[in-house]
């Protein structure tokens, strides 16, 4: 962790009229890293989570990314940065196949015919250099694919462009167990290609098995942010809970000096 | 790198086992035998995506019910004319298509082909020459697609109302049209060029140029697709099916055009006639008339179907097209210009409807009426008929011509079929029957289409 972060958000705030959602967040991703953002309802995850992709623009704060200062008020600012969301509704057509949905909106052309050939064999070898084996062609129609696959195919898309940082939005929250630890097996090697990964997730297990670090929001506030290998899962769902655990997290009021403002 | 994924190995390889049993429909070739490939599109038939089958399987019987019931049927003079009848519903259809694969609907634009009609036929009538009078006509349609993509994106008015609104509308703007011509409510095309669409054919050396350059066009086509594919190793169709799929194309063409070049004639065979001769009666050689030939309206919606297929299936804005159908989130997210695309399938719809009005117009004059009624219905139920698809997303520019054809043959064949009264009563009972099979086939693949994507 020695390295430097590719995307860091430094005292971020961010309000919507009178209600404060977001209080002086600090939080990083690293290259080559599965972060996990966890949180309770409410805590703010979502909306950290649309700050870095553009959808909403920081109030107050630092976003920096490679080192330089952004401004980034729109998702296509987050995108050309590099920046991709994965959405839990996937957002893919189901009446496309697996190549066309991968390349929508950035169809390969020759003249001005679609070049499908290319664009087959990249996406087949995205998948191949993921191990995706579980797509038995890269000409299905999404319609006919499960959710692990349709997750599957999300991510590859992610993966196909190059993204540098690739925020996964609850992956496995409709998935069964084979699937989720397909999805989580294929967020690992996202991320060993040298991908950013912020992984949003309400399930403990998933977050333990695959993140390298673990950031913790508790309503707005940023409870802490640890590495995988010194915590354990009740220390995480105390940080939920309660922002705090043991000498970990937000300190009660009044122990720290400013923490009540 | 955690220690724990040695496991969720095993188990991506357990769904990849169990996902061999399933059915994995693709969208172009995967399997290099023809068993394969018959086995794919099983699947995707299975699946729902029946595409224009049911309505060929229709055709055919269609043609085989009505050959037997009725002797004026299967007569070459009437295979011309139900090539003539259906041209117009085809080419409304076809615009159709485009308006139904982003799940709108379009009830305007029978009316819009009844102003297209109009303004060509009155513009002519002013002494303009016929190729300004349709432009401006497709300027008009252009107008038309525009105000309702307007509609419907920046004022979100559904395009159900907006068109229907039009409907009734235009049904005024086209009598007023036709009114300013001055001739009681009926203006014929007065243009030779216009007319010959829908009232002369082809010579017959044209017509076989025309089957030689579909086919030979057809086979090359798909001898490039095979090659690029091939080059780049990936997989390609059988050449069985290749050819096979040549050969029917060939045989389709050959046939259609063998048929309509021959001598449709009643007085084929020339015969005597009597005329009065130096007071006496006499019986007199008249020579062998030939009426023949491809109507020119074909050519018309051959070039269309090719270039509209094009534009579908080949470029990036056909791709787009389909995408927002699908999913105007995803197209959205995807950095598709969602609002643009959509404007711009009523505007081909317009325009093409203009295109069909002026068919229309060439086969009949324009009336006050012209467009109205069930022009538009049955439009859209051809374009249902022949697989596309009214959720969005799915039908291609053929399915425009097969299903149009399904209800020109209908329409075609119950005339005569049914005397006495009821008779016209019972082609609009056929009819909505079987535009109502067609919505419900739509609707239960869709489903089936759901049900088989889970698991």
């Amino acid at each position: 962790m020695s390295d430097q972060p590719i995307l860091q958000l430094r005292g971020v705030n961010k309000s919507f009229g009178a209600v404060h959602v977001l209080h002086d967040v600090d939080f990083a991703a690293y290259a080559g890293k599965v972060t996990a953002l966890v949180g309770d309802n409410g805590a703010g995850k979502s909306t950290l989570v649309k700050c870095i992709g553009g959808t909403y623009t920081i109030d107050s704060g630092s976003y920096e990314f490679e080192g330089t200062s952004q401004h980034v008020s729109d998702p296509r600012d987050a995108a050309a940065l590099g920046v991709e969301i994965v959405y839990q509704d996937l957002a893919l057509c189901e009446n496309l196949d697996v190549v066309q949905n991968m390349f929508l909106g950035r169809e390969r052309l020759r003249g001005i015919v679609l070049d499908e050939e290319s664009m087959e064999i990249a996406a087949s070898d995205t998948l191949k250099s993921l191990s995706v084996r579980t797509l038995k062609s890269v000409r299905q129609r999404v319609s006919s694919l499960s959710g692990g696959q349709r997750q599957t195919v999300a991510i590859a898309k992610a993966a196909l462009w190059k993204s540098k940082v690739v925020i996964l939005d609850e992956p496995t929250a409709a998935l069964g167990v084979a699937q989720t630890a397909q999805v989580l097996e294929l967020v690992r090697r996202l991320a060993d290609q040298g991908t950013a990964v912020i992984l949003i997730s309400h399930n403990m297990l998933d977050v333990l098995q695959v993140a390298d670090t673990i950031s913790v929001l508790y309503l707005g506030q940023l409870a802490a942010t640890v590495n995988r290998a010194d915590v354990n899962q009740t220390q995480v769902v105390e940080l939920i809970t309660t922002g705090r655990s043991g000498n970990l997290g937000l300190q009660p009021i009044g122990t720290i000096t400013g923490a009540s403002a | 790198m955690t220690p724990e994924f040695a496991k969720p190995a095993t188990a991506a390889e357990a769904e990849t086992a169990s996902d061999d049993t399933a059915a994995a429909a693709t969208t172009l070739p995967t399997g290099s035998s023809v068993g394969a490939y018959l086995h794919n599109y099983w699947q995707r038939i299975r699946g729902g995506d029946m595409g224009s089958l049911p309505a060929v399987a229709a055709l055919v019987v269609l043609f085989l019910v009505f050959s037997v019931a009725e002797s004026g049927f299967f007569t070459k003079a009437n295979f011309a004319s139900l090539i003539t009848q259906a041209a117009p519903g085809i080419l409304l259809a076809m615009g159709l298509v485009f308006v139904l694969l982003l799940g709108e609907i379009d009830l305007s634009a029978g009316t819009t082909s009844g102003v297209g009609g109009a303004v060509v036929a009155v513009l002519l009538m002013k002494n303009w020459p016929w190729p300004l009078a349709v432009l401006l006509a497709l300027v008009v349609g252009a107008a038309i697609g525009l105000l309702i993509g307007w509609m419907r994106t920046f004022l979100r008015v559904p395009s159900f109302v907006s068109t229907l609104a039009l409907f009734l509308g235009l049904q005024g703007v086209v009598q007023i049209v036709v009114n300013s011509a001055g001739t009681q409510g009926n203006v014929s095309l007065n243009s030779e060029a216009l007319v010959a669409l829908e009232n002369s054919n082809m010579p017959q050396w044209a017509g076989w140029l025309m089957a030689a350059i579909v086919i030979v066009g057809y086979a090359a086509q798909k001898l490039l697709a095979v090659n690029a594919r091939r080059r780049r190793e990936l997989p390609t169709e059988p050449v069985l099916v290749t050819a096979s799929k040549v050969g029917g194309i060939a045989i389709v063409a050959i046939v259609f055009t063998l048929v309509l070049n021959l001598n449709r004639a009643v007085n084929a065979g020339g015969g005597t006639k009597i005329v009065q001769k130096d007071g006496k009666l006499v019986s007199e050689k008249v020579a062998a008339a030939y009426l023949g030939g491809v109507p020119w309206v074909v050519p018309v919606i051959l070039v269309l179907v090719v270039v509209l297929g094009f534009v579908l299936s080949r470029t990036r804005y056909g791709r787009h097209v389909y995408a927002v159908g699908g999913s105007d989130e995803a197209a959205r997210r995807a950095g598709i210009r969602v609002n643009t695309v959509r404007i711009s399938v009523f505007v081909i719809c317009s325009m093409l409807a203009v295109v069909s009005g002026v068919v229309l117009a060439s086969q009949t004059a324009v009336n006050a009426s012209q467009g109205g009624g069930n022009t538009l219905l049955l439009a859209v139920g051809a374009a249902v008929v022949g697989g596309t698809s009214l959720f969005g997303g799915k039908g291609k520019i053929t399915d425009a011509v097969v299903g149009g054809a399904v209800v020109a043959v209908i329409i075609n064949g119950m005339a005569d079929l049914l005397q006495g009264k009821n008779n016209s009563a019972w082609q609009w009972i056929v009819t909505g029957l079987v535009l109502l099979l067609a919505a419900t086939v739509d609707a239960v693949s869709r489903r089936r289409a759901g049900s088989t994507g889970v698991g």
